[in-house]
Protein backbone atom coordinates (compact mmCIF):
# COMPACT_ATOMS: atom_id res chain seq x y z
CA UNK A 1 0.00 0.00 0.00
CA UNK A 2 2.92 2.45 0.95
CA UNK A 3 3.63 2.03 -2.70
CA UNK A 4 0.21 2.11 -4.26
CA UNK A 5 0.32 5.80 -2.06
CA UNK A 6 3.61 6.82 -3.60
CA UNK A 7 2.35 6.78 -6.98
CA UNK A 8 0.62 10.13 -8.20
CA UNK A 9 -2.95 9.33 -8.65
CA UNK A 10 -4.62 9.95 -12.40
CA UNK A 11 -7.41 11.19 -13.84
CA UNK A 12 -8.45 7.90 -15.49
CA UNK A 13 -10.90 5.90 -14.37
CA UNK A 14 -10.80 2.16 -14.43
CA UNK A 15 -14.06 -0.75 -14.84
CA UNK A 16 -14.80 -3.95 -12.39
CA UNK A 17 -12.66 -5.64 -15.51
CA UNK A 18 -9.19 -3.80 -14.80
CA UNK A 19 -9.74 -1.43 -18.11
CA UNK A 20 -10.10 1.84 -18.36
CA UNK A 21 -13.74 2.74 -18.72
CA UNK A 22 -12.71 5.99 -21.14
CA UNK A 23 -12.00 3.48 -23.66
CA UNK A 24 -14.70 0.52 -22.40
CA UNK A 25 -16.85 3.71 -22.64
CA UNK A 26 -15.78 5.09 -26.37
CA UNK A 27 -15.63 1.24 -27.73
CA UNK A 28 -19.13 1.49 -27.43
CA UNK A 29 -19.88 4.30 -28.73
CA UNK A 30 -18.29 3.04 -31.79
CA UNK A 31 -20.29 -0.23 -32.12
CA UNK A 32 -23.06 2.35 -31.89
CA UNK A 33 -21.86 5.05 -34.55
CA UNK A 34 -21.71 1.47 -36.71
CA UNK A 35 -25.23 1.23 -36.47
CA UNK A 36 -25.48 5.26 -37.20
CA UNK A 37 -23.61 4.76 -40.65
CA UNK A 38 -25.05 1.03 -41.43
CA UNK A 39 -28.69 3.07 -41.67
CA UNK A 40 -26.77 5.82 -44.07
CA UNK A 41 -25.22 2.85 -46.00
CA UNK A 42 -28.44 0.68 -46.37
CA UNK A 43 -30.40 3.77 -47.58
CA UNK A 44 -27.81 4.19 -49.89
CA UNK A 45 -27.52 0.30 -51.21
CA UNK A 46 -32.12 0.49 -51.06
CA UNK A 47 -32.21 3.44 -53.14
CA UNK A 48 -29.38 2.36 -55.68
CA UNK A 49 -30.21 2.31 -59.12
CA UNK A 50 -33.83 4.00 -58.37
CA UNK A 51 -33.02 7.50 -59.72
CA UNK A 52 -35.24 8.33 -62.66
CA UNK A 53 -32.99 10.99 -63.83
CA UNK A 54 -29.37 12.13 -63.56
CA UNK A 55 -27.01 12.72 -63.17
CA UNK A 56 -26.13 8.90 -62.26
CA UNK A 57 -23.51 7.27 -60.19
CA UNK A 58 -21.15 6.05 -63.19
CA UNK A 59 -21.81 9.77 -65.18
CA UNK A 60 -20.21 11.34 -62.31
CA UNK A 61 -17.83 9.62 -59.51
CA UNK A 62 -14.21 10.03 -60.26
CA UNK A 63 -12.62 7.17 -59.21
CA UNK A 64 -8.82 8.31 -59.45
CA UNK A 65 -9.55 11.47 -57.63
CA UNK A 66 -11.72 8.98 -54.92
CA UNK A 67 -8.61 6.49 -55.11
CA UNK A 68 -6.07 9.82 -53.88
CA UNK A 69 -8.21 10.81 -51.41
CA UNK A 70 -8.97 6.96 -50.05
CA UNK A 71 -5.17 6.58 -50.12
CA UNK A 72 -4.63 9.98 -48.23
CA UNK A 73 -6.99 8.79 -45.38
CA UNK A 74 -5.42 5.23 -45.23
CA UNK A 75 -1.90 7.39 -44.50
CA UNK A 76 -3.53 9.20 -41.50
CA UNK A 77 -4.54 6.63 -39.96
CA UNK A 78 -1.08 5.08 -40.30
CA UNK A 79 0.19 8.33 -38.85
CA UNK A 80 -2.21 8.29 -36.29
CA UNK A 81 -0.95 5.00 -35.03
CA UNK A 82 2.62 6.80 -35.19
CA UNK A 83 1.61 9.63 -32.90
CA UNK A 84 0.24 7.31 -30.41
CA UNK A 85 3.77 5.26 -30.84
CA UNK A 86 5.85 8.79 -30.29
CA UNK A 87 3.22 9.67 -27.37
CA UNK A 88 3.70 6.41 -25.32
CA UNK A 89 7.58 6.84 -25.92
CA UNK A 90 7.63 9.98 -23.82
CA UNK A 91 8.67 12.01 -27.31
CA UNK A 92 7.14 14.88 -27.52
CA UNK A 93 8.53 15.72 -31.44
CA UNK A 94 7.73 12.36 -32.73
CA UNK A 95 3.79 13.50 -31.33
CA UNK A 96 4.27 16.63 -32.80
CA UNK A 97 5.65 15.50 -36.41
CA UNK A 98 2.80 12.96 -36.69
CA UNK A 99 -0.29 14.45 -35.15
CA UNK A 100 0.46 17.07 -37.44
CA UNK A 101 0.65 15.10 -40.63
CA UNK A 102 -2.74 13.29 -39.55
CA UNK A 103 -4.19 16.65 -39.08
CA UNK A 104 -2.69 17.50 -42.88
CA UNK A 105 -3.17 14.80 -44.56
CA UNK A 106 -7.38 14.75 -42.92
CA UNK A 107 -7.77 18.54 -44.03
CA UNK A 108 -6.66 17.33 -47.81
CA UNK A 109 -9.20 14.49 -47.56
CA UNK A 110 -12.03 17.01 -46.14
CA UNK A 111 -10.30 19.23 -49.40
CA UNK A 112 -10.57 16.89 -51.94
CA UNK A 113 -14.69 16.23 -50.35
CA UNK A 114 -15.30 19.89 -51.03
CA UNK A 115 -13.94 19.89 -54.34
CA UNK A 116 -16.16 16.80 -55.57
CA UNK A 117 -19.17 18.03 -54.01
CA UNK A 118 -18.77 21.59 -55.50
CA UNK A 119 -17.96 19.80 -58.90
CA UNK A 120 -20.79 17.50 -58.62
CA UNK A 121 -23.15 21.18 -58.27
CA UNK A 122 -21.42 22.01 -61.26
CA UNK A 123 -22.26 19.00 -63.09
CA UNK A 124 -26.55 19.15 -61.41
CA UNK A 125 -26.08 17.32 -58.66
CA UNK A 126 -27.22 18.06 -55.41
CA UNK A 127 -28.76 16.63 -52.71
CA UNK A 128 -32.76 17.22 -54.18
CA UNK A 129 -31.97 16.43 -57.52
CA UNK A 130 -32.47 12.61 -57.62
CA UNK A 131 -32.61 9.58 -54.80
CA UNK A 132 -28.77 8.85 -55.60
CA UNK A 133 -27.54 12.30 -55.08
CA UNK A 134 -29.63 12.52 -51.50
CA UNK A 135 -28.56 9.63 -50.30
CA UNK A 136 -24.61 10.21 -51.71
CA UNK A 137 -24.49 14.07 -50.23
CA UNK A 138 -26.04 12.23 -46.37
CA UNK A 139 -23.92 9.71 -46.33
CA UNK A 140 -21.05 10.98 -47.51
CA UNK A 141 -21.85 14.84 -45.97
CA UNK A 142 -22.02 12.92 -42.35
CA UNK A 143 -18.59 11.19 -42.93
CA UNK A 144 -17.25 14.42 -43.84
CA UNK A 145 -18.40 15.62 -40.36
CA UNK A 146 -16.89 13.32 -38.58
CA UNK A 147 -13.61 13.98 -40.36
CA UNK A 148 -13.84 17.40 -38.93
CA UNK A 149 -14.75 16.67 -35.85
CA UNK A 150 -11.89 14.43 -35.68
CA UNK A 151 -9.48 17.06 -37.26
CA UNK A 152 -10.57 19.72 -34.19
CA UNK A 153 -10.34 17.01 -31.70
CA UNK A 154 -6.70 16.19 -33.06
CA UNK A 155 -5.92 19.90 -33.62
CA UNK A 156 -6.63 20.37 -29.40
CA UNK A 157 -4.27 17.35 -28.80
CA UNK A 158 -1.46 19.27 -31.15
CA UNK A 159 -1.50 22.35 -28.99
CA UNK A 160 -1.60 20.56 -25.58
CA UNK A 161 1.83 18.93 -27.30
CA UNK A 162 3.54 22.00 -28.43
CA UNK A 163 2.83 23.35 -25.21
CA UNK A 164 4.10 20.34 -23.65
CA UNK A 165 1.11 19.16 -22.06
CA UNK A 166 0.57 15.45 -23.43
CA UNK A 167 3.04 13.57 -21.33
CA UNK A 168 2.88 9.54 -21.82
CA UNK A 169 0.70 9.31 -18.84
CA UNK A 170 -1.80 10.95 -20.86
CA UNK A 171 -1.54 8.51 -23.96
CA UNK A 172 -5.19 7.81 -23.31
CA UNK A 173 -6.38 11.03 -24.72
CA UNK A 174 -4.51 10.32 -27.93
CA UNK A 175 -5.40 6.51 -28.09
CA UNK A 176 -8.81 7.06 -28.11
CA UNK A 177 -8.88 10.47 -30.22
CA UNK A 178 -7.03 7.63 -32.27
CA UNK A 179 -9.75 5.09 -32.18
CA UNK A 180 -11.92 7.79 -33.25
CA UNK A 181 -9.86 8.61 -36.03
CA UNK A 182 -9.15 4.73 -37.33
CA UNK A 183 -13.00 4.44 -36.86
CA UNK A 184 -13.44 7.51 -39.93
CA UNK A 185 -11.09 5.24 -42.01
CA UNK A 186 -12.65 2.02 -41.59
CA UNK A 187 -16.26 3.87 -42.72
CA UNK A 188 -14.78 5.30 -45.60
CA UNK A 189 -13.11 2.05 -46.88
CA UNK A 190 -16.97 0.34 -46.67
CA UNK A 191 -18.03 3.84 -48.19
CA UNK A 192 -15.06 3.15 -51.12
CA UNK A 193 -15.84 -0.08 -52.33
CA UNK A 194 -19.63 0.36 -51.50
CA UNK A 195 -20.52 3.24 -53.48
CA UNK A 196 -17.51 4.37 -55.53
CA UNK A 197 -16.41 0.38 -56.92
CA UNK A 198 -19.40 -1.04 -56.77
CA UNK A 199 -21.60 0.97 -59.29
CA UNK B 1 14.14 -4.29 -40.22
CA UNK B 2 12.51 -4.51 -36.42
CA UNK B 3 8.97 -5.44 -36.39
CA UNK B 4 8.39 -7.04 -33.14
CA UNK B 5 4.79 -6.95 -31.49
CA UNK B 6 4.89 -7.06 -27.70
CA UNK B 7 1.15 -8.17 -26.51
CA UNK B 8 0.16 -8.87 -22.84
CA UNK B 9 -2.92 -10.45 -20.92
CA UNK B 10 -5.51 -10.47 -23.09
CA UNK B 11 -8.45 -10.27 -20.05
CA UNK B 12 -7.21 -7.20 -18.63
CA UNK B 13 -6.98 -8.28 -14.90
CA UNK B 14 -3.25 -9.46 -14.28
CA UNK B 15 -0.94 -7.45 -17.13
CA UNK B 16 2.12 -7.63 -14.89
CA UNK B 17 3.28 -4.02 -15.23
CA UNK B 18 5.33 -1.78 -13.09
CA UNK B 19 3.37 0.88 -13.25
CA UNK B 20 0.29 1.84 -11.16
CA UNK B 21 -0.14 -1.84 -10.95
CA UNK B 22 1.16 -2.78 -7.53
CA UNK B 23 -1.35 -2.65 -4.34
CA UNK B 24 -4.21 -1.73 -6.69
CA UNK B 25 -5.92 -5.47 -6.13
CA UNK B 26 -6.85 -7.62 -9.40
CA UNK B 27 -6.54 -4.41 -11.46
CA UNK B 28 -2.97 -4.25 -11.10
CA UNK B 29 -0.62 -3.98 -14.19
CA UNK B 30 -3.01 -4.34 -17.03
CA UNK B 31 -5.57 -1.48 -15.97
CA UNK B 32 -2.96 1.08 -14.94
CA UNK B 33 0.20 -0.05 -16.97
CA UNK B 34 0.66 -3.73 -18.06
CA UNK B 35 3.23 -3.71 -20.65
CA UNK B 36 5.25 -1.62 -17.90
CA UNK B 37 5.24 2.07 -19.23
CA UNK B 38 3.63 3.42 -16.20
CA UNK B 39 -0.02 4.50 -17.79
CA UNK B 40 1.11 4.91 -20.92
CA UNK B 41 -0.64 1.79 -22.55
CA UNK B 42 -3.68 1.40 -20.54
CA UNK B 43 -3.36 -1.77 -20.05
CA UNK B 44 -4.73 -3.62 -22.95
CA UNK B 45 -1.42 -4.86 -23.15
CA UNK B 46 -0.97 -3.52 -26.56
CA UNK B 47 1.44 -2.36 -29.12
CA UNK B 48 3.54 -3.24 -32.26
CA UNK B 49 6.79 -1.04 -33.36
CA UNK B 50 6.78 1.68 -35.66
CA UNK B 51 8.29 -0.36 -38.32
CA UNK B 52 5.47 -3.12 -37.92
CA UNK B 53 2.44 -0.26 -38.41
CA UNK B 54 4.36 0.79 -42.00
CA UNK B 55 4.26 -2.67 -42.77
CA UNK B 56 0.24 -2.88 -42.23
CA UNK B 57 0.27 0.75 -44.04
CA UNK B 58 1.82 -0.49 -47.41
CA UNK B 59 -0.47 -3.90 -47.15
CA UNK B 60 -3.55 -1.45 -46.68
CA UNK B 61 -2.08 0.80 -50.18
CA UNK B 62 -1.47 -2.69 -52.09
CA UNK B 63 -4.71 -4.13 -51.75
CA UNK B 64 -6.52 -0.40 -52.39
CA UNK B 65 -4.17 -0.70 -55.89
CA UNK B 66 -5.25 -4.06 -56.51
CA UNK B 67 -9.09 -3.16 -55.91
CA UNK B 68 -8.86 0.08 -58.37
CA UNK B 69 -7.15 -2.45 -60.97
CA UNK B 70 -9.76 -4.62 -60.91
CA UNK B 71 -12.03 -2.05 -61.56
CA UNK B 72 -10.69 -1.17 -64.59
CA UNK B 73 -10.10 -4.78 -65.89
CA UNK B 74 -13.15 -5.56 -68.17
CA UNK B 75 -12.22 -9.52 -67.74
CA UNK B 76 -12.46 -9.38 -63.95
CA UNK B 77 -16.25 -7.79 -64.00
CA UNK B 78 -17.84 -11.40 -63.42
CA UNK B 79 -15.53 -11.27 -59.84
CA UNK B 80 -15.52 -7.67 -59.64
CA UNK B 81 -18.40 -8.05 -56.70
CA UNK B 82 -16.96 -10.28 -54.30
CA UNK B 83 -13.27 -9.53 -55.20
CA UNK B 84 -14.29 -6.39 -53.85
CA UNK B 85 -16.08 -6.63 -51.07
CA UNK B 86 -13.30 -9.54 -50.12
CA UNK B 87 -10.23 -7.03 -50.41
CA UNK B 88 -12.67 -4.33 -48.29
CA UNK B 89 -12.95 -6.54 -45.44
CA UNK B 90 -8.98 -7.20 -45.40
CA UNK B 91 -8.01 -3.97 -45.22
CA UNK B 92 -11.29 -3.10 -42.48
CA UNK B 93 -9.75 -6.20 -40.39
CA UNK B 94 -6.05 -4.71 -40.55
CA UNK B 95 -7.28 -1.64 -39.67
CA UNK B 96 -9.68 -2.81 -36.57
CA UNK B 97 -6.84 -5.41 -35.29
CA UNK B 98 -3.41 -3.52 -35.85
CA UNK B 99 -4.09 -0.02 -35.85
CA UNK B 100 -6.93 0.06 -33.19
CA UNK B 101 -5.24 -2.53 -31.23
CA UNK B 102 -8.19 -5.25 -31.31
CA UNK B 103 -6.02 -7.96 -32.15
CA UNK B 104 -4.12 -6.95 -28.71
CA UNK B 105 -6.14 -5.49 -26.75
CA UNK B 106 -8.56 -7.16 -24.52
CA UNK B 107 -11.51 -9.15 -25.62
CA UNK B 108 -14.00 -7.19 -23.83
CA UNK B 109 -13.25 -4.36 -26.52
CA UNK B 110 -13.73 -6.92 -29.24
CA UNK B 111 -16.90 -7.78 -27.58
CA UNK B 112 -18.69 -4.15 -27.18
CA UNK B 113 -17.18 -3.00 -30.25
CA UNK B 114 -18.39 -6.57 -32.60
CA UNK B 115 -21.65 -6.00 -31.05
CA UNK B 116 -22.44 -2.58 -32.87
CA UNK B 117 -20.92 -4.18 -35.89
CA UNK B 118 -23.06 -7.50 -36.08
CA UNK B 119 -25.89 -5.30 -35.26
CA UNK B 120 -25.20 -3.00 -37.91
CA UNK B 121 -24.69 -5.70 -41.24
CA UNK B 122 -27.44 -8.12 -39.98
CA UNK B 123 -29.91 -4.85 -40.31
CA UNK B 124 -28.36 -3.37 -43.52
CA UNK B 125 -28.27 -7.18 -45.09
CA UNK B 126 -32.05 -7.63 -43.80
CA UNK B 127 -33.37 -3.74 -45.38
CA UNK B 128 -31.06 -4.11 -48.64
CA UNK B 129 -33.42 -7.74 -48.69
CA UNK B 130 -36.64 -6.31 -47.89
CA UNK B 131 -36.40 -3.05 -49.92
CA UNK B 132 -34.23 -3.67 -52.93
CA UNK B 133 -34.04 -7.60 -53.15
CA UNK B 134 -37.78 -9.06 -52.58
CA UNK B 135 -39.52 -6.18 -54.83
CA UNK B 136 -37.50 -7.24 -57.85
CA UNK B 137 -39.67 -10.82 -57.56
CA UNK B 138 -43.10 -10.44 -57.85
CA UNK B 139 -44.89 -12.94 -54.99
CA UNK B 140 -48.35 -12.20 -56.28
CA UNK B 141 -47.98 -13.45 -59.69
Amino acid sequence: MAHAAAVAPDDHHYTSTGLSSWKVGFWAFIGSECLFFATLISTYLVYKGRSITGPYPEEILDIPLTTISTFVLLMSSLAMVLALDGVQRGSRKLALIWLGTVILLGATFLGFQVYEFNHFVHEGLTIGTNVFGSSFFVLTGFHGAHVAVGLIWLLTLWILAFRNKLPATDSLKVEIAGLYWHFVDVVWIVIFTLVYLIQ
Amino acid sequence: MQTEVVTGNRDGRHGGGSGHGAGAGDHGGSGHGGSGHGDARHGDGTHASPAFYWIIGGILTVITAVEVAIFYIPALDAVLVPSLLVLSAGKFLLVVMFFMHLKFDSRVFSGVFLAGLVLAMFMTVALVVLYHVLPAYDFMG
